[in-house]
């Protein structure tokens, strides 16, 4: 055990894989054709054939077992992409699943990631509109619910399927107490995280790659400071993210109930560190699709430049929990007690 | 990834806090801020003892990147005075890189003990981040080199023994390729040492070479081979030598005045602090990461680049953070009553604007990003 900041030869074969998929099965026309809706049947059929839904799932249930470590990998690729399939969410939903279909991810599940409201209903649950299984909090308890899904979603920002779910209508198992979700919604923070890594890396690409072919008084626009200057700030927003969200998964795969010393910078607690990804990459994502939107002029603000697709999932993506200052509230909490203690 | 440090490095860690809390007492904090000279002799002896810094200097000893960066990091959350050992372990590593066997014998034993600091002349009154153009004069004389000329910004030539001199050696050459380090002792007849005064305490200095003479012993790493010396050393500088957890220490002192006051439970005080406390966190990472590039064989220019400009405006939101939040009591200097933080917040707004400047200016950094990162074109 020591200091290993590279990816293993196993994380680097997925990156492989991974990246190799989405770059030929969904490129962006895949995601543009799945719009308004956000949800492609074929793309997730090919998933399945690839066993991603079941990868973390424990190998006696029929899954990979892969770590949480490792699905990082392969949410930094699906962000890159901005597929148009609930991988993510049901990678999280999975941690708390056995059933052989959700296994196999022929019933998609996902993530309810805030608790049902008094009516016991799930306000804008992220894939609700095509999962079969939700996951979440009702009241004390932490249940599965599945029941039909409505395979309609209102329209949203992100193009993302989200749906209203009842928490209580349908097959409901209780499946622990409220507190039980908590590691749920970590893995669904850090895979997250990941996934607004691969968003803001593709938007810096796009950026870079628009502003060296965009010539203006001659040369191209990518040659003026003012430009590479802002352009320079998303490398380390990007490179930072990855770190905080794969120490968030090391802290998590791990096991040990970490350390939260934040008078010495010494963090080493997966639930803190979730946290701390989540909100770090969601800024992260926003700056990059900011800057690139920008530095591509009138052509960012039309629909035919993929920018704008990126723009949309970096927002729609992170605030689908709720506004990332209320994670940083919940973060205060954890790092320096609650109000008034 | 693997983010744990093995037993050996923690408990090299551990040894490094118990001499901090021996050796870092408020009295001498206290006597750095009086004095103007951020150095602590007792600190820097007792890493000397201990061999620490021998250890520490990359390519000698253990030369373990990760230790390195472990020593530094420990240094600077806890407030300790670090640029003196990290210029002189800079200047070790250079010298173990590029010396002579006699420049190594003669220098190295002073550095790495921790009794002789080093100051460092490269920038001039006229020549910051364009330092290449320097125009300070080494002209040979016979079997000796004479210097004229005078630098800008020598920190801690008040009390170092040693003085890293870039000067013109060639004026036909183009201005990267005639240049050649100096390294030579402080008391060398011709030398004279001005302060400068600075709004974070810190004195600085400008430093003047009248007729300075010095045999070939003193050029380091070649002649006309200056610029291939620099670039060595700000590797070593922007890689992992302290410079990105300056906000540590002021969280605590922030932290611990907010909650005497009663502040820590307001909504915009928590978001800030949980936001810096991540910062902190990512550029503890993103220098862990220079660390391990380093260790791995490699050389982290680009990433230190990275690693600065995040870092150095963390630190600078974060202390314009703490000052507002602390109102008029993030005014008052150290020792007056009521000072938040016993006047640190005060002093951190001061000592921040610094950091963007100092070791290569952001914009420099973002050059570098953007034509070796990003691929962009020169442009400048």
């Amino acid at each position: 055990m020591s200091v290993d900041l590279g990816l293993s030869a196993d994380q680097e074969a997925i990156a492989d894989l991974f990246g190799g998929f989405f770059t030929n099965e969904s490129p962006t026309t895949v995601a543009r054709a799945a719009e308004p809706f956000g949800f492609d049947a074929e793309l997730w059929a090919k998933v399945i054939e690839l066993g991603a839904p079941g990868m973390g799932s424990a190998v006696e249930h029929g899954g990979g077992g892969a770590s949480l470590s490792d699905l990082v990998v392969v949410a930094e690729a699906f962000g890159r992409a901005i597929a148009p399939i609930p991988l993510l969410e049901h990678l999280a939903a999975a941690l708390v699943l056995t059933d052989a279909d959700v296994v196999s991810g022929e019933a998609i599940a996902t993530v309810a990631v805030r608790p049902a409201d008094a009516n016991g209903v799930w306000r804008l649950v992220p894939a609700g509109a095509v999962a079969a299984v939700v996951v979440g909090i009702d009241g004390d308890e932490l249940v599965s619910v599945r029941s039909a899904a409505p395979m309609v979603s209102p329209r949203n920002h992100a193009s993302a399927p989200l749906a209203d779910r009842s928490a209580r209508e349908g097959e409901r198992t209780v499946l622990g107490t409220a507190a039980d979700f908590a590691p749920v919604l970590d893995r669904w923070k850090v895979l997250t995280a990941a996934a607004l890594v691969g968003v803001a890396d593709a938007a810096m690409a796009l950026g870079v790659q628009y502003v060296m072919e965009r010539e203006q008084f001659g040369v191209p626009v990518g040659s003026f400071q003012a430009v590479q200057h802002g352009l320079a700030d998303l490398p380390v927003m990007i490179d930072g993210g990855r770190l905080l969200t794969h120490k968030a998964a090391w802290a998590i795969d791990s096991g040990d109930a970490g350390i939260n010393d934040w008078r010495l910078n010494d963090i080493t607690d997966g639930s803190t560190l979730a946290s701390m990804a989540y909100v770090f990459t969601t800024d992260g994502a926003a700056l990059a699709t900011d800057r690139s939107l920008h530095y591509h002029g009138g052509y960012g603000f039309s629909e035919e430049y993929d920018i704008q697709l990126y723009y949309r999932r970096a927002r729609g993506w992170s605030l689908v929990l709720d506004d990332p200052s209320v994670e940083c509230l919940n973060l205060a909490d954890r790092l320096f007690g609650a109000r008034g203690a | 990834m693997d983010f744990s440090l093995s037993p050996e490095t923690l408990e090299f860690r551990q040894t490094i806090r118990d001499i901090v809390e021996r050796t870092v007492t408020p009295d001498v904090i206290d006597r750095m801020h009086t004095s103007g000279t951020f150095a602590s002799p007792e600190l820097n002896a007792e890493l000397g003892r201990l061999g620490f810094f021998e250890r520490a200097v990359p390519g000698l000893g253990k030369g373990d990147p990760i230790e390195l960066w472990v020593l530094f990091n420990e240094l600077e959350k806890a407030g300790a005075p670090y640029d003196g050992p990290a210029v002189a372990l800079m200047i070790a590593g250079v010298v173990n890189a590029l010396g002579t066997d006699e420049q190594k014998a003669r220098i190295m034993p002073s550095i790495i003990s921790g009794e002789s600091m080093v100051a460092m002349g490269y920038s001039e009154a006229d020549y910051g981040s364009d330092v290449a153009s320097i125009k300070t004069r080494a002209v040979k004389d016979g079997d000796e080199w004479v210097i004229n000329g005078s630098k800008m910004w020598t920190t801690m030539a008040q009390a170092a023994d040693w003085l890293i001199l870039l000067t013109r050696t060639d004026l036909d050459l183009p201005k990267h390729k005639g240049l050649t380090m100096f390294l030579l002792p402080m008391d060398t007849p011709g030398i004279t040492v001005e302060p400068v005064h600075t709004l974070g305490t810190e004195v600085t200095n400008a430093t003047y070479f009248d007729d300075v003479r010095v045999g070939d012993e003193a050029v380091l790493g070649g002649v006309n081979s200056g610029w291939r010396t620099m670039t060595t050393v700000l590797a070593f500088e922007r890689g992992v030598m302290g410079g990105s957890n300056a906000a540590v220490p002021l969280l605590r002192h922030f932290h611990d005045w907010a909650a005497s006051m009663g502040l820590l439970d307001n909504d915009v005080v928590r978001e800030r602090l949980a936001r810096s406390v991540i910062d902190m966190q990512v550029a503890a990472l993103l220098t862990q990461r220079s660390a391990w590039i380093a260790a791995s064989g490699g050389m982290p220019g680009l990433e230190g680049s990275m690693t600065k400009v995040f870092a150095a405006e963390a630190y600078q939101r974060i202390s314009k953070w703490c000052q507002q939040m602390a109102g008029p009591a993030g005014l008052l200097q150290f020792h007056e009553e009521g000072a938040a933080g016993e006047g640190f917040v005060e002093y951190d707004a001061r000592h921040s604007p610094v950091v963007t400047i100092y070791g290569g200016t952001t914009e420099i950094n973002r050059n570098n990003i953007a034509e070796r990162h990003l691929g962009l074109p020169k442009s400048r």
